[in-house]
């Protein structure tokens, strides 16, 4: 062994050292990436929804929408708002799958006399989606972000029905679905023609399909018909009822979706899925294996019950009070 | 003497590319290595393993009376509660410390859920879960919904079991799963609770 020899083997010794190193910097570095996106801030007011929490001021860059076709929420009062980031613009060249731009929120307030909780989507830079609700202390002040599993038995709705906050998994039951996570911000729901009977439809219609263009926050619409969408229906009741289970089933009942081998397209319902009992069956019970939707709800829907009770008898549908 | 340079150089070489070893595989200083599902057949046969471990089969392939006492029926092998079995009602217990009844097959459990079916794990596209994708099926155990979407999988099935599972374990149970021979068997739906 000639010193020359040990001189090149401290050499390959040296930099092996180097190279785990190295290997040890690569390892953090993917770690680092795969740990991002960003996860959802803890407090409702670090989401820039708010311009001041304790005033209850909305920041002006984010819109007031409301769908004309709402999903039943046990009679919780809900509003909405988008948050578009400046100069970017919803891609709605493919109809059903609408593209909305890196760093889009979309947030849900939930309220049973007072705020309860405050849901966000945000579409992150991988294209993925983050989640998180955001639960209200009852001086109205602040909101404070849920555990991961949620909280089940929150408050009362009414004596005995409980409100559930729900957990990420109970997100992604509705919105996991990578062909349409964002749920009731659509041409159809967001049409000038709105539907006068929509069951619960909310009194103020917001940020519309019109405004959106005129702002330049959406491209690619296909503009061919002169109309705004609608459901076109033989009456004003059929109308509604389409309008209804396209907002509260087509979210998972669809042809595109994963649950698209099921083969019930409830998102372009027709009059013949309104006759189909199944329907009426499982809108009619909240026993938690039958119940549909899944989950959100402890209680029937009487309005939508006695509307479909209506059509099907050929009455004339009472208009509904919730203006 | 220099013919030992080029030996030392290729040496040098060699030992920078095993020394980055650890960046460039990340997964494999996440899991124990014998966890990991390598190739397809790795999968499989880790999937086998965790499956028989694990005791699925002690609820989801039916029990019957053979020539020595009760044997699992391999020609149902985890197809679930056999479609032809019709369960009356089960007997009430009534308010007191027991809570469960069971069928002779093991595969029908009545409790305050209601009656819940043993379901047939076996690819079948129509009865099976022939038609599922792995995310489905992870989304499954992860949520405790049926497809991650639907209603929540009713007890006794212990779901904390499955998802106390890796990823890595899950996609090898699945995989095991799918590589079953497929059984035709439609398991009934769930019965409410009675009132």
């Amino acid at each position: 062994m000639t010193v020359r020899n040990l001189r090149y083997i401290l050499f390959a010794s040296i930099t092996f050292g180097f190279a785990c190193l190295l290997g040890a910097m690569l390892l953090a570095a993917a770690r680092a990436m795969a740990a991002s996106p960003v996860a959802p801030p803890e407090l409702l007011s670090q989401t820039g929804l708010y311009a001041d929490i304790a005033r209850g001021e909305i920041a002006a860059d984010h819109l007031f929408y409301s769908p004309q076709y709402p999903l039943w929420s046990d009679g919780a009062s809900k509003r909405r708002w988008i948050y578009l980031p400046a100069g970017t613009a919803i891609d709605a060249s493919r109809p059903d799958r609408w593209e909305f731009p890196v760093g889009t929120r979309l947030y849900k307030e939930f309220a049973l006399g007072r705020r309860v909780e405050t849901r966000m989507l945000e579409r992150q830079a991988d294209g993925s989606w983050a989640f998180a609700t955001y639960v209200w202390d009852e001086d109205g002040r602040e909101a404070r972000r849920a555990p991961a599993r949620g909280r089940r038995g929150l408050l009362e709705v009414e004596p005995g029905v409980p409100w559930d906050v729900p957990g990420q998994y109970e997100c992604l039951a509705c919105h996991g679905d990578r062909s349409a996570p964002v749920l009731g911000f659509s041409a159809l729901q967001l049409s000038p023609d709105r539907d006068p009977l929509a069951p619960h439809a909310e009194p103020a219609a917001g940020l519309l399909l019109d405004d959106l263009i005129a702002q330049g926050r959406i491209r690619g619409l296909l503009g061919a018909s002169p109309d705004w969408p609608a459901v076109r229906a033989a009456s004003a009741a059929e109308r509604a009822l389409r309008g209804y289970l396209h907002a509260n089933c087509g979210g998972c009942h669809n042809a595109a979706g994963s649950l698209r081998d099921l083969g019930l397209r409830l998102d372009r319902a027709t009059a013949t899925d309104l006759l189909d009992p199944r329907i009426a069956e499982r809108l009619a019970t909240r026993e938690p294996a039958r119940q549909m939707p899944p989950l959100g709800t402890h209680l029937v829907d009487a309005e939508v019950l006695a509307l479909l009770g209506a059509w099907r008898d050929g009455r004339e549908p009472q208009i509904s009070l919730h203006r | 003497m220099h013919t030992l340079r080029f030996p030392a150089v290729l040496l040098t070489l060699a030992l920078v590319v095993i020394g980055t070893g650890p960046g460039r595989s990340v997964d494999t200083l996440t899991w124990p290595a014998a966890a990991r599902a390598g190739t397809a057949d790795d999968a499989v046969e880790r999937g086998a393993y965790l499956v028989a471990a694990m005791g699925c089969g002690d609820c989801h392939t039916p029990l019957k009376m053979g020539a020595n006492g009760p044997e699992r029926d391999a020609q149902h092998f985890l197809a679930g509660h056999p479609a032809s079995l019709e369960m009356p009602d089960a007997p009430e217990l009534g308010a007191g410390p027991w809570m469960g009844v069971m069928s002779a097959t093991m595969t029908a459990w009545s409790g305050p859920w209601g009656v819940a079916f043993a379901a047939n794990l076996t690819p079948d596209p129509a009865t099976g879960l022939g038609a599922w994708s792995e995310d489905e099926f992870v989304a499954t155990v992860r949520s405790g919904r049926h497809r991650g979407r639907g209603r929540e999988i009713l007890p006794p099935m212990p779901m904390t079991i499955l998802d106390s599972l890796t990823d890595d374990d899950l996609s090898a149970v699945f995989a095991y799963l799918q590589s079953l021979p497929p059984v035709v068997n439609a398991v009934p739906s769930p019965r409410p609770p009675r009132v």
